[in-house]
């Protein structure tokens, strides 16, 4: 079981590279990065005016339930997911099979397109899921958690109305 | 499965209310939503059917304030509470940092709220999670009803263990915050907890 998860700041950013380029490379509109309990990881591109907190809560809601469908039929699970809109569609990836990829486009790209870079750039995050991974298991071995150090106290303030 | 971001220092965790079908999870949701300042709460979303049950989850992300300057923000989910939706209900336990079962004091849903209970135990298990370890509270809802069984009773039978409860009534607020703060003080407790 998993409990907890630690995003350190030079990993943020190497993800933060990796969606960024997919932006460009992809003319997608935006890139979001989310984790499969509904977590928003990271964002790049024209996230403005986007309630990205509840597309994230939504993209894993639905990554799950169709999780769910494709043990019933015998899958492990269905990877991509691309939905069609009028003007804007979604393209969504599963990585690593922990991390959502979300890839927002319209006109000014193509099914296609995002698909091919989503591949490349799925390859360059699995490299930095990977070492934080490592990271991880590496303060779980040594015991080290950056909540160790908050007291009760801190805890009763935030409740002091 | 908490979740500690350096970058934007920020600490999200995932709070489930649980219970029986019409045990009032959403009206408890609804109830923050309405009473909490803007700036501290985004959208809530609910997906439910046309006659206002719940057919998937509802959600609502709430921030709490700063500890030691990570602002920490609770993700606030409810499972749809009817028997058939178990498949959904399994999936929105994944992940979960703390739960609060919703009980529904009329005495005729004594029974829906122990099978209710025994559920959320498998369901739990199934998730590798053990629900006398997994921050936990317990609300007694609609108290207000003239047909509420007696509280001891429900505490002997849905509390054995001692668990913190609360008497409310969801639909005029009436515990309802003092329900989540406390589930919110267990989880970041047991963060400390983790982190030792």
């Amino acid at each position: 079981m998993d409990t907890q998860m630690v995003m350190y700041e030079e990993d943020h950013k190497k993800i933060l590279v990796v969606i960024g380029r997919l932006v460009r490379e992809a003319n997608a509109k935006a890139v979001f990065v989310v984790d499969r309990n509904g977590q928003l990881i990271a964002e790049a591109g024209e996230t403005r005016g986007l309630d990205t907190t509840s597309l994230a809560s939504l993209v894993a809601g639905s990554i799950a339930a169709t999780g769910g469908l494709a043990k019933i039929i015998g899958e492990q699970d269905f990877p991509v997911h691309f939905h069609q809109g009028v003007k804007d569609n979604l393209h969504i990836t599963m990585v690593a099979n922990k991390w959502i990829l979300v890839v927002v486009f319209d006109e000014r790209s193509s099914l296609g397109l995002v698909r091919l870079r989503v591949k490349k750039a799925t390859g360059d995050m699995n490299k930095v899921f990977e070492d934080l991974k490592k990271k991880a298991d590496s303060e779980a071995a040594s015991g080290s958690s950056p909540f160790a150090e908050i007291t009760d106290d801190d805890i009763d303030n935030l409740f002091n109305d | 499965m908490s979740f500690i971001n350096y970058s934007s220092r920020e600490i999200n965790c995932k709070i489930v209310y649980y219970g029986p079908g019409l045990c009032g999870k959403t009206t408890n949701l609804q109830w923050i939503y309405a009473k909490t300042n803007p700036d501290l709460k985004g959208k809530m979303i609910s997906l439910a059917t046309e006659t206002e049950r719940t057919l998937f989850f509802d959600f609502l992300p709430l921030a709490l304030g700063q500890i030691r300057g990570f602002k920490t923000r609770f993700h606030l989910y409810t499972v749809p509470g009817q028997v058939f939706y178990d498949a959904s209900r399994k999936l929105i336990l994944k992940g979960v940092d703390g739960v609060v079962f919703v009980a529904d004091s009329q005495i005729e849903r004594m029974e829906a709220n122990l099978e209710s209970m025994d559920n959320l135990r498998i369901n739990l298990k199934e998730q590798g999670y053990e629900l006398d370890k997994v921050p936990f509270v317990i609300q007694f809802n609609k108290r207000d009803l003239p047909n509420a069984a007696p509280l001891d009773e429900m505490k002997r039978a849905l509390n054995p263990h001692g668990v913190p409860d609360f008497e409310a009534c969801a639909q005029s607020g009436t515990g309802v915050f003092e329900t989540l703060k406390h589930v919110a003080k267990l989880v970041l407790s047991d963060l400390k907890r983790l982190g030792r």
